[in-house]
């Protein structure tokens, strides 16, 4: 089976002294499913940053996609990222952009048609149930919905992986429920492979997964 | 309404300094018109022994324009009527010649000084009238003048320079914040800088529309020119063409500067 995501001897630190992630080895096949869990500040955040390019490993290897992230240059990380989809622990949305614009942001970047990112944004304003704030700016919205603008947006462009942080963190059962169906649809039709932080693995989980456990540094699959 | 004020505090700084360079260009019109009638008015007179020749004289100096002799047929019309037609000729010769100089621009006290030395190193002039001391004054109030519109205008182009790097930090946060996001669904650095550039060009524009607006109405103002009429001066207070290419070539290329600047103080975040 093809992998997504292979680290070797990886380690993750923000200064020079204290790892973070401590020379963890895994890897994460394509069409995956995983749920990664922790203890706050164990370093789940960290590791997501780390598969996008955005914090480089310390030491060890880490490929995505194909594309060694230990010394990567800006533009062939920019390449990878077009393909990755993102769900931010604090949304990361555009306050100066309307709901609508902000998820058609990985739209604009891969260069779609204007008339083919409205369609797709249509569809997915209405599967986060939120046509009616189409209009608004980041800042008018509850964080509930901001959380479901920010889904909505990694899953736009239909990218290959897609890692989010506690997409759910912020939201009612039901609407929950409504994350979790669509990550599930994107796994399921579009073989995404689905990395998702949270504190709370859903009972009802139509598909297999994978589940990480992040402690004092290592990462171990819990069975 | 968040357009309006996205675009209002750069459009604001812009038309300040756009302002200030096109009310210090009056200035400098007005004193060089000034200067001309000054120039106009001035002469310098010599005393020479001899006849001099229109090329010595030009040669003398480079500042020298043109010359007038100054006949002394008037005095002598005076003395005609005691004085038979042969003693009037000798006196003719024996006098010596006046020459009235005109100057191409409005010397300085120093090209004055240069001038009187250079006419008194020939042979033939024994004085020279420059009438030093009245210039000296005319031309210090000039200078003065001329000063203190330089302080001001350079003092509001120093204030409105402060405000706009004052404005460029908070923009800077603005904007890095959207490029930042940018940054991380892939955007190459031309695209997430895109929407600044943009932005800078139009307020570019919108400002410089502004100025012509405002500099066309206060040039076609009857006060304004009954005003410059009754001080003498006649100059072109908004030239369509060519004062509007310098200002919108200003206002271009500071806001295209401050765009740069920005995406170069551009930090990503990890
Ligand atoms: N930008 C940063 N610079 C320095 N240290 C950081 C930075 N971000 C996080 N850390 C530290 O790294 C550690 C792991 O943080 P991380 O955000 O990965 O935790 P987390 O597992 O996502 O926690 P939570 O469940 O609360 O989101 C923490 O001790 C935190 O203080
Ligand atoms: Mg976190």
């Amino acid at each position: 089976m093809d992998k997504v995501i292979i680290a070797n001897n990886l380690s993750l630190s923000y200064t020079d002294n204290e790892n973070i992630i401590n020379k963890v080895n895994f890897s994460i096949n394509s069409g995956g499913f995983v749920f990664i869990t922790g203890a706050s500040g164990s370093g789940k955040s960290t590791l997501l940053r780390s598969l996008y390019g955005a914090l480089k490993p310390q030491q060890g290897s880490l490929i995505v996609g194909g594309v060694e992230l230990n010394g990567v240059s800006t533009s062939k990380r920019n390449l990878l990222r077009k393909h990755i989809g993102i769900v931010f622990q604090d949304y990361k949305l555009i306050k100066e952009w309307t709901v609508e614009k902000n998820i058609m942001l990985p739209l604009i970047i891969n260069g779609y048609e204007k008339a083919v990112s409205l369609t797709q944004v249509d569809s997915l304003l209405k599967h986060v149930r939120l046509k009616h704030q189409a209009g608004k700016y980041p800042p008018e919205l509850s964080g509930g919905e901001q959380q479901r603008v920010a889904m909505a947006r990694a899953l736009s462009h239909n990218p290959i992986l897609i890692l989010a942080d506690e997409p759910t963190g912020n939201l009612d059962e039901y609407s929950s429920q409504l994350i979790w169906n669509l990550l599930e649809g994107a796994n399921n039709q579009l073989n995404t492979t689905v990395i998702v932080v949270t504190h709370h693995i859903p009972e009802n989980m139509n598909i297999d997964y994978k589940h990480f456990h992040i402690e004092f540094g290592t990462i171990h699959e819990v069975n | 309404m968040k357009s309006i004020s996205n675009h209002f505090s750069l459009v604001i700084a812009l038309l300040s300094i756009l302002f200030t360079i096109q009310i210090f260009i009056i200035i400098d019109r007005a004193v060089d018109s000034y200067k001309e009638n000054l120039a106009t008015n001035y002469s310098v007179v010599i005393v020479s022994q001899k006849q001099l020749s229109k090329d010595t004289i030009l040669a003398i100096n480079p500042l020298i324009n043109t010359y007038t002799e100054l006949k002394p047929d008037s005095v002598i019309k005076r003395l005609n009527a005691n004085m038979g037609a042969k003693n009037i000729e000798l006196l003719k010769l024996s006098l010596p010649k006046f020459y009235k100089l005109k100057m191409k621009h409005y010397p300085t006290p120093n090209e004055i000084k240069k001038l009187t030395k250079d006419l008194l190193k020939n042979r033939a002039i024994t004085k020279v009238e420059d009438f030093a001391t009245n210039h000296n004054i005319t031309y210090k109030l000039l200078l003065l003048l001329k000063n203190i519109i330089s302080i001001f205008a350079g003092t509001i182009f120093v204030v409105t320079t402060l405000l706009i790097l004052k404005e460029l930090r908070i923009w800077q946060f603005k904007h890095s914040e959207r490029m930042n996001i940018m940054g991380l669904f892939g955007s190459p650095i031309w695209l997430s800088s895109a929407v600044l550039f943009r932005l800078a060009i139009v307020d570019a524009i919108i400002s410089s529309v502004l100025i012509f607006m405002i500099f066309s109405y206060l040039s076609n103002s009857v006060l304004i020119q009954e005003y410059l009429n009754n001080i003498g001066i006649n100059i072109i207070i908004f030239d369509n063409i060519y004062d509007f290419a310098i200002l919108f070539t200003t206002a271009i290329s500071l806001s295209i500067l401050l765009a740069i600047m920005i995406v170069i103080g551009h930090k990503e975040e990890v």
